[in-house]
């Protein structure tokens, strides 16, 4: 039995191997609202869990607390919408999607409603169990249609995410990364809805990731190198709309595909990326790194991410195995 | 029954014998609407002709001429089903073309059986799925507070839909927030898609105080009660108002009131004649 454990409530996992920053959410959402002065940010009892203390710290009249009750949580911010706010809502994906998606689909997106839901705790970032983890939100929100779907790497995505999606027509589901979150990307780094951005110019494996799994796929990049791989990173920070052209492109310009997502694999990154290639007539060999078709047990996330293939070391370790599965025997 | 008026409101002096005729006028579109398709949501229009007509000829500050102007009031019909009677209100005001009536729920037609944002000038929301519209309203209600816009919110569920979870979410956060700008009605009418309420919701006005709510409880088809009720919920008094409302589906024919509380009204082909002549005959008593 590890010692390690479950984290407690709004207890942070130590990041150790990259700089982080505080509650980039919080950033973002106050520099959009200094800008526009119409942001409003609605929470369903997790304001402190979601980062948004900041921002209500900043603006008190444009904060506001519905309770344990995600359904008013949605259709209070469609409202909100009608009255010419942008509602920024936060809570956990699983809440968000399983508990409210009639809202989302019918009150916000059917009525293209101004509403932004950034939802954490997704995929395997809570050690809370099946109940809190967020696996299969981003399948569910992508068959919404007229919704967009966003699933940020690191803190510079998420904030410059959480600026810009008041300017992004209609309702917005972006997956939230809180507390001290990782710094991946550099100050260069713009995102572009609907625009994967490539990273590196190996042609042995192309990484195609969303979400944190770029941020480990880059650093498998560097292990695989010792190993005499040279692999490239294509980062896929918006789901929907997908960047379908720019997905097939770049797995043209590669030998073989590794697909990663902190997400299970049904409906997420890999079938989009199976369905664009498909469609494309790309076809390479493919290995898909994501959440079985299972719930996951609690635990702390070091040992779930390790278990569950999502940390670098893990990523580099079934290519290592795939390529040599793959390795045609040496004719005797 | 009503209090001092306090607030300069379109029509503040209210014609009654004016609102009757305009909910007889309301029953009319709606049975054009209905005619020859065999079947509809007739008996709940019947049912809210008196509140809708109180509502738009009396009560909301509502410009048919500008019907998305930022400082209308709006209202929010979350019964989406109710349609017909809205597109009944909507093309007597103009908004939509008289003629048009007729295509209620035809392929193609805007009237559809239930409202669409955005495809119909007047629509506030998309109706329909239940249980959506008060949280709505309450957004809008506490947007309008922020931008510090004086228009009012008036919303209207139906009994029905207090079984579904999210009604009272929103009437939670209602409270919660002090949208005293927040006017809605419950229609009861005591029928959903199985039947009579398959449940039991009552006391329906004792739930609401117990929330928090401003309450009263009239005869939905008494226009004089729908009047007074619509002047009581103009206090601003920190609270969200609720108007329990009484309805007879079918009203203003009494053969539709006395079928078998039915949610969806069948009605045979040679029949609609006759109910055109008891619509008049039984305004004209």
């Amino acid at each position: 039995m590890s010692d390690r454990r479950t984290l407690g409530m709004g207890e942070l996992e130590k990041i150790e191997n990259r700089p982080f920053e505080k509650a980039p959410f919080a950033r973002g959402a106050m520099a959009v609202n200094k800008k526009r002065g119409d942001i409003v940010v609605l929470t369903a009892d997790l304001g402190k869990y979601t980062d948004v203390y900041p921002f209500r710290d900043a603006y008190p009249e444009h904060y506001y607390n519905v309770g344990m009750a995600e359904q008013a949580l949605v259709t209070v911010a469609a409202g909100l919408s009608h009255a010419g706010m942008v509602a920024y809502c936060t809570t956990y994906g699983a809440f968000a999607t399983r508990r409210a998606y009639d809202f989302l689909a019918i009150a916000c997106a059917h009525g293209n409603a101004n509403v932004k839901m950034f939802a954490g705790n997704p995929g395997l970032t809570t050690g809370y169990g099946g109940t809190h983890q967020a696996i299969e939100d981003l399948a569910l929100m992508r068959a919404i249609p007229d919704m967009t779907v966003i699933d940020p790497c690191d803190a510079i995505e998420m904030a410059q995410v959480a600026e810009q999606a008041a300017e992004i027509e209609g309702t917005v589901y972006c997956r939230l990364l809180r507390g001290n979150v990782p710094v991946v990307f550099d100050e260069t780094y713009r995102f572009e809805l609907g625009k994967a951005k490539r990273f590196g110019t190996g042609t042995d494996i192309g990484f195609i990731s969303t979400g944190f799994m770029t941020e480990r796929c880059l650093d498998a990049v560097q292990a695989l190198r010792a190993h005499g791989i040279n692999a490239s990173v294509l980062h896929v920070g918006t789901i929907k709309p997908f960047d379908a052209a720019g997905i097939a492109e770049f797995a043209q310009s590669v030998d073989k595909v590794v697909t990663a997502e902190n997400h299970i694999l049904i409906g997420g990154l890999t079938s989009l990326v199976t369905d664009a290639l498909y469609r494309s007539g790309t076809l390479k060999p493919m290995l898909s790194i994501g959440i079985p078709d299972r719930f996951i047990e609690c635990g702390s996330l070091p040992y779930l991410q390790t278990k569950y293939g999502l940390t670098a070391e893990r990523v580099g370790q079934q290519v290592l195995a795939w390529l040599d599965a793959a390795a045609p025997v040496a004719a005797t | 029954m009503a209090k001092t008026l306090q607030y300069e409101r379109p029509n503040e002096e209210p014609s009654f014998p004016y609102l009757r005729q305009k909910a007889h006028q309301l029953r009319r579109n709606m049975l054009e609407q209905a005619a020859g398709k065999g079947q509809g949501y007739l008996g709940q229009g019947l049912g809210v002709a008196e509140f809708l007509s109180a509502l738009y000829y009396h009560e909301m500050k509502f410009d048919p001429a500008q019907p998305a102007a930022a400082d209308r009031d709006r209202f929010y019909l979350s019964t989406g089903h109710y349609s017909i009677a809205l597109w009944a209100v909507l093309a007597d005001l103009g908004i939509i073309a008289h003629e048009e009536l007729k295509t209620y729920g035809a392929d193609e037609s805007p009237l559809e059986m239930s409202t669409i944002a955005g495809r119909v000038p007047g629509v506030e929301m998309t109706g329909g799925s239940l249980g959506h519209g008060l949280g709505i309203a309450a957004g809008a209600a506490l947007g309008l507070r922020l931008k510090k816009n004086p228009a009012r919110v008036f919303c209207e569920i139906s009994d029905g839909e207090l079984q579904e979870g999210s009604t009272w979410e929103a009437a939670t956060a209602a409270v919660a927030f002090r949208l005293d700008n927040l006017i809605a009605f419950v229609d009861c009418n005591g029928i959903q898609a199985d039947g009579p309420l398959v449940v039991p919701i009552e006391p329906v006005a004792d739930k609401w105080r117990a929330f928090g709510w401003a309450v009263t409880e009239i005869d939905g088809n008494a226009i004089e009660q729908v009047v007074g009720a619509m002047h009581w919920a103009r206090a601003e008094n920190g609270v969200p108002k609720m108007i329990v409302m009484r309805t007879l589906p079918g009203k203003g024919i009494s053969r539709l009131t006395q079928r078998e509380k039915a949610h969806f009204v069948r009605v045979d082909d040679d029949e609609w004649d006759t109910l055109r002549r008891e619509l008049e005959e039984e305004y004209n008593v």
